[in-house]
């Protein structure tokens, strides 16, 4: 049995309801723009980085509750981290959201998508940010969650 | 006249709980749920007459060779076809559509030529152009769509010129549904000499479709959306029109005769069907075209009405609730918005009420954008549908609304 309160905890809709990282990371120094083609979501992600700390990420776009508020939180967890690290959450995150990792090695702030393994349908929007800023930080192309 | 509780009682997969809730299946027009018959018809054909068709002298091949053909004709009377050889088996309207592009327009289409189509067509009525006119340098002209989510006649009529060679129009949009006059589109397409294609994937299983009143060349249908199976549904051409056409696809039981000097090809219509057809999947559709006879079109177009209206009414009372194409032709499709809540929240919301809905953006991406949305919420209704699930929608969209709005 799937629990609705379990996919929409309070810290996701809170940061759907109100992201606090629209916007654009200033200096712009990565940009990627990720698409889910199932449901025309699209979105923009940037990020500063100095050396190799990201400094700062933004996002901006359209999107569910799920892509908006892992978009945010995301955007939360990255800044101060090397992007190897940033590799590793990402990582944890999807094993997290589609598999069957564990949310105790997570930052809270990912841990609170555990829900979204009860949902398949909704893993790409869980994910869709993460995909983004990892390509765009490997300088690849457009992500897309197909 | 059976009543609607009889009917949902006829579909054995409507009888279920999601989640611990009645299920309330509101995405016909994605894909219809079967009734009973259509179930046993398929069994029954596997169980007793499995054999192919037209080539045996064997009992089990005459039987379902019969069978298969009785499909045809049930078919071709449904839809008021001239005769059961204007019906071709396909898998379904896009490959219905992908025949017309393939098999008639690209040996036809030159430079210069128009092909005139509208804003609201699902993918399976633009792709298939857009690959013909890539193939043969025609070029694509789109018809406009009204506020309210009815064709722009105007821009219609003001798109048809000496250069359109071909039509293709949707009889209801699948997202909004919208019901189009298609018999006076293809009069308008007809005075400048066009062929039409009419895709009538969202109205053969809920609107009485005469063909001989629409007059169009081609009519194309999906099984599936009208009760039948997935992977079968027809190409109804105009007998002369088949006739002049080269096959689209070679293989065995489309040819008269095969040689390396010279191969001809068979009759209309088995020289569109190569291979081994979906023979159980046409028998299905034959058992849901008597079921539709059954119930009656008179029944199912007011039963479908009255929800409508209903279930327009019970949406447009939540605050918050936009429709999407509210045109007075319309068939039981309801689109809709929900403020501050995103349409995959609602659908995942609603799918936990037990409500099964359609979200995203229906194969119809500029249908979305000349609204200025990505997605909508689709409810699409059928005969097994009562107010009491367009009550359970009701509560669930509040639902929706309370946890994310």
């Amino acid at each position: 049995m799937t629990d609705l309160r379990e996919l929409y905890l309070e810290m996701v809709t809170d940061h759907a309801k109100h992201p606090r990282n629209r916007g654009k990371a200033k200096p712009c120094d990565f940009i990627g723009t990720g698409n889910n083609p199932l449901c025309g979501d699209k979105i923009v992600v940037t990020a500063s980085v100095e050396g190799d700390i990201i400094k700062d990420v933004k996002f901006d776009g359209e999107g569910c509750a799920i892509s908006t508020a892992s978009a945010d939180l995301m955007a939360e967890v990255l800044v101060g981290k090397t992007v190897a690290e940033a590799k590793n959450l990402f990582k944890g995150f999807h094993n997290l959201v589609a598999g069957a990792g564990d949310k105790d090695s997570l930052p809270n702030k990912l841990a609170v998508f555990s829900g979204v393994r009860e949902f398949p349908m909704r893993v790409k929007c869980a994910t869709l940010a993460w995909h983004t800023i990892i390509s765009a930080l490997d300088g690849g192309e457009e992500a897309t969650t197909e | 006249m059976l009543s609607t509780t009889s009917i949902a009682d006829m579909f054995p997969a409507l009888h279920q709980e999601i989640d611990g809730k009645k299920l309330v299946y509101l995405d016909s027009a994605a894909t219809t749920q079967k009734p009973q018959c259509v179930i046993d018809a398929i069994i029954n054909y596997y169980e007793h007459d499995n054999a192919n068709i037209h080539r045996g002298v064997h009992t089990l091949s005459q039987r379902a060779t019969l069978e298969y053909e009785n499909a045809r004709k049930s078919i071709s009377d449904l839809l008021g076809a001239n005769r059961p050889e204007e019906v071709v088996f396909v898998r379904g309207a896009t490959e219905a559509i992908n025949l017309v592009t393939q098999a008639f327009a690209r040996p036809r289409l030159v430079p210069g030529d128009e092909i005139l189509i509208s804003e609201m067509e699902h993918h399976s009525n633009i792709v298939p152009w857009q690959i013909v006119c890539e193939q043969t340098g025609a070029s694509l002209k789109v018809a406009k769509v009204n506020d309210d989510g009815s064709l722009d006649l105007d821009s219609f009529k003001s798109l048809l010129n000496e250069d359109t060679v071909l039509v293709s129009i949707a009889h209801v949009s699948n997202a909004i549904g919208t019901i189009n006059p298609v018999q006076e589109l293809c009069a308008l397409a007809k005075e400048v000499g066009a062929t039409t294609v009419v895709d009538g994937a969202q109205a053969s299983g809920h609107l009485r479709v005469d063909l001989a009143e629409i007059n169009c060349d081609f009519y194309a249908i999906s099984g599936h959306k009208m009760f039948g199976p997935t992977g079968i549904g027809c190409l109804i051409g105009k007998f002369d029109v088949l006739k002049e056409m080269e096959p689209w696809q070679g293989g065995g039981d489309m040819i008269l005769s095969v040689s390396f000097e010279e191969t001809t090809w068979n009759e209309v219509p088995y020289k569109f069907e190569a291979g081994t057809p979906n023979i159980a999947g046409a028998i299905g559709l034959g058992e849901a075209v008597s079921f539709l006879h059954k119930i009656g079109f008179s029944e199912i177009v007011s039963h479908e009405q009255n929800l409508l209206e209903y279930g327009r009414a019970v949406l447009s009372e939540i605050e918050g609730v936009k429709l999407i194409g509210a045109a007075k032709q319309n068939a039981g499709v309801i689109s809709f918005t929900v403020d501050g809540v995103h349409p995959h929240d609602v659908g995942t919301i609603l799918d936990h009420a037990g409500v099964a809905i359609r979200t995203g953006n229906h194969c119809a991406e500029p249908l979305m954008k000349r609204f200025g949305l990505n997605a909508t919420c689709r409810a699409s209704l059928s005969v097994y549908n009562t107010t009491e699930d367009i009550d359970q929608l009701g509560i669930a969209v509040k639902d929706a609304i309370r946890i994310l709005g």
